[in-house]
């Protein structure tokens, strides 16, 4: 029996990954890269952050185009709700990172996706940020990620490489590991 | 003094090749900074049993005839059976001779060591994969007031003060060592990370046998898809025990143990951990399951189904839905670094080395070297990780190294 078998193509260009791979493993001072975001304040809780440039590959790198993200308060918190809540785009971080990676895993798998969505729920006790109970954190106290996948692929497959997204995410690692975080102030 | 090999070690691979040299009559001297045996003999706990069964449990021209093929050697009866092989094969092993400097020198290289000098043509590395803890920069940020042992400084629990151990690391050595302690009264925590899950038994045989006989443990070191990776992986969560149980993390969180995620920090008098426990565990449960099909698979393909107990899938790893992100280090008394071994190379002043201290080598073949180095994960096939698999090294080897000494005198 023969079979044409289209080709598997999810968008990702797994040779230029993998050479990249190769080619860092030699030349391990351009692995360091630095990403960069700028924010403005607007008025009351509404900023707008510019991404623009980055350093990597050992040279200052730009993107295509700059682009903006406008974050604000809903108006149940008394604010405008010009754009999403911060926590709302760590939360789009995480998913981004996460479906970024399941396309990968699954092109260098060789196994075809259809469709890809993630739907995230991020709880928070808001008692932490007004500071009623400082026994609260500020932050989520939970993220719960939910995968639909179609692909040409077993159940256990579709888990492996959702598993294996989560093991090489930089998103996923940021939110469940302790980062040193400096904040400076320019007087 | 002149030889035309220097072997650098006597433990089962520093045995197993001398006993192919031998074979090969190409003279060569066993260099042992202790006795034979050294590590198994000094560096041991005193309840561990070999991971593999006594009868894949063998070296180069030595079987199992005792009778107990499916038992798990003792580390006196490991002592004993690596002894009695150096004896059997008369190994040339110099005792209490402490490698200080292996440098390159004409035609070859000079071996000094705490007994003398060695000119040699060719020096095989056989001092073993286990001689540094892999000790965690987080291990600096611990208290004072917490003891703090290696894998191969613990012994048993009574050498513990009474209260909790933090056990950091969940392969072999860490599940085993959790295990025991709590079993002791002391409330043990144990870290996971990257961890490969097994059962000991399957479908009614040990994990070994049927890794053996699927040839999982006969994948090449040049034809696995990446080498690195495979070298890296943590060692298989056995234990080797006269009731053959499998000492997983949910036999742990049955006997008590409370499971954390990746020690990643230490602040203010508490622990951190990684918010990645439930996906590490997703990942060696489905790592196991398709060993499992891989084992399945051989054995229908064997016509064993009939034979053997029928397939099985075990409960998936039990991790409670919030696993804690941290803990109070002040009910800790005592940790344990089971994170894994470097060998030690720090005599060796041959640019050998990658970036990362790691020797560069193709299967055991020392880049651009009349080198050979032995005993490391994966050398050649999966099975090197294993006692068993010295033999195949071994035999390949010096086959490689007399063909090196054949081709420099003709």
């Amino acid at each position: 029996m023969t079979t044409t078998k289209k080709p598997v193509d999810n968008g990702v260009n797994v040779e230029a990954i993998l050479g990249a791979r190769e080619a860092l493993t030699e030349q391990p001072a351009g692995a360091k890269f630095k990403w960069r975001a700028k924010c403005e304040w607007l008025t009351g809780t509404h900023s707008r952050s510019t991404i623009d440039g980055f350093y990597g590959l050992g040279e200052e790198q730009k993107h295509r185009t700059k682009f903006t993200f406008d974050c604000d308060h809903p108006e149940i918190f008394a604010s405008e709700d010009k754009g999403a809540t911060p926590v709302e785009l760590v939360l789009a971080g995480l998913a981004s990172c996460l479906t970024a990676g399941v396309a990968s895993v699954a092109q260098n798998r060789n196994i075809q996706l259809h469709s890809v969505t993630a739907t995230l729920e991020g709880g928070m006790d808001i008692q932490g940020i007004l500071g009623i109970d400082s026994d609260v954190r500020n932050g989520f106290d939970g993220i719960k990620v939910t995968y639909d996948i179609k692909a040409d692929a077993t159940p256990e497959e579709i888990r492996a490489i959702v598993a294996q997204s989560q093991k090489r995410s930089a998103v996923y690692d940021v939110i469940t590991n302790p980062t040193n975080v400096t904040v400076e102030v320019r007087a | 003094m002149r030889v035309t090999t220097a072997i650098i070690g006597a433990g089962h691979t520093g045995l197993a090749m001398s006993h192919c040299l031998t074979a090969r009559s190409i003279d060569h001297v066993i260099l042992e900074r202790g006795e034979v045996a050294n590590s198994w003999k000094t560096e041991r706990w005193d309840s561990l049993r070999l991971l593999t069964p006594n009868w894949l449990s063998r070296l180069p021209g030595q079987g199992y005839h005792g009778d107990d093929p499916d038992g798990f050697r003792t580390m006196p009866e490991t002592i004993a059976f690596i002894e009695g092989y150096a004896a059997a094969i008369s190994a040339p092993v110099r005792p209490h001779t402490r490698v200080t400097s292996v440098r390159i020198a004409a035609d070859g290289y000079e071996v000094v060591t705490d007994q003398g000098t060695w000119q040699c043509r060719v020096v095989v590395l056989a001092n073993g994969s286990c001689s540094v803890p892999a000790i965690p920069p987080v291990a600096a940020a611990l208290p004072a007031s917490i003891r703090t042992l290696t894998v191969n400084q613990y012994r048993r629990p009574d050498q513990l003060e009474a209260g909790g151990v933090l056990v950091v690391g969940a392969s072999a050595s860490g599940t085993q060592i959790a295990e025991e302690i709590q079993r002791s009264g002391r409330q043990v925590t144990l870290a996971v990370g990257e961890h490969i899950r097994v059962p000991r038994v399957y479908r009614g045989r040990d994990i070994m046998w049927w890794m053996d006989g699927a040839g999982v443990f006969d994948d090449r070191y040049d034809e696995v898809d990446d080498i690195h990776r495979a070298r890296n992986v943590p060692s298989l969560q056995l234990a080797g025990s006269t009731d053959r149980r499998t000492v997983d993390l949910n036999r742990l969180s049955g006997l008590g143990v409370r499971l954390v995620g990746r020690l990643m920090g230490i602040a203010d008098g508490k622990a951190q951990c990684s918010g990645s426990l439930r996906n590490v565990c997703a990942l060696s449960d489905l790592k196991m399951n398709r060993l499992l099909e891989r084992i399945d698979a051989w054995a229908t393909a064997q016509g064993l189904d009939g034979e053997v107990d029928a397939p099985e899938r075990f409960e998936p790893t039990r991790v409670e839905d919030s696993p804690p992100l941290g803990f109070e280090l002040g009910d800790i008394r005592t940790v344990i670094w089971a994170t894994g071994f470097h060998p030690d190379y720090s005599w060796l002043d041959v640019p050998v080395f990658d970036r990362k201290g790691r020797i560069q080598h193709d299967g055991g073949v020392v880049h651009g070297h009349a080198m050979y180095v032995m005993g490391l994960p994966f050398l050649r096939r999966r099975r090197s990780t294993f006692i068993d698999g010295a033999t195949a090294d071994a035999q390949d080897l010096s086959a490689h190294l007399a063909g090196r000494l054949d081709h420099a005198l003709s």
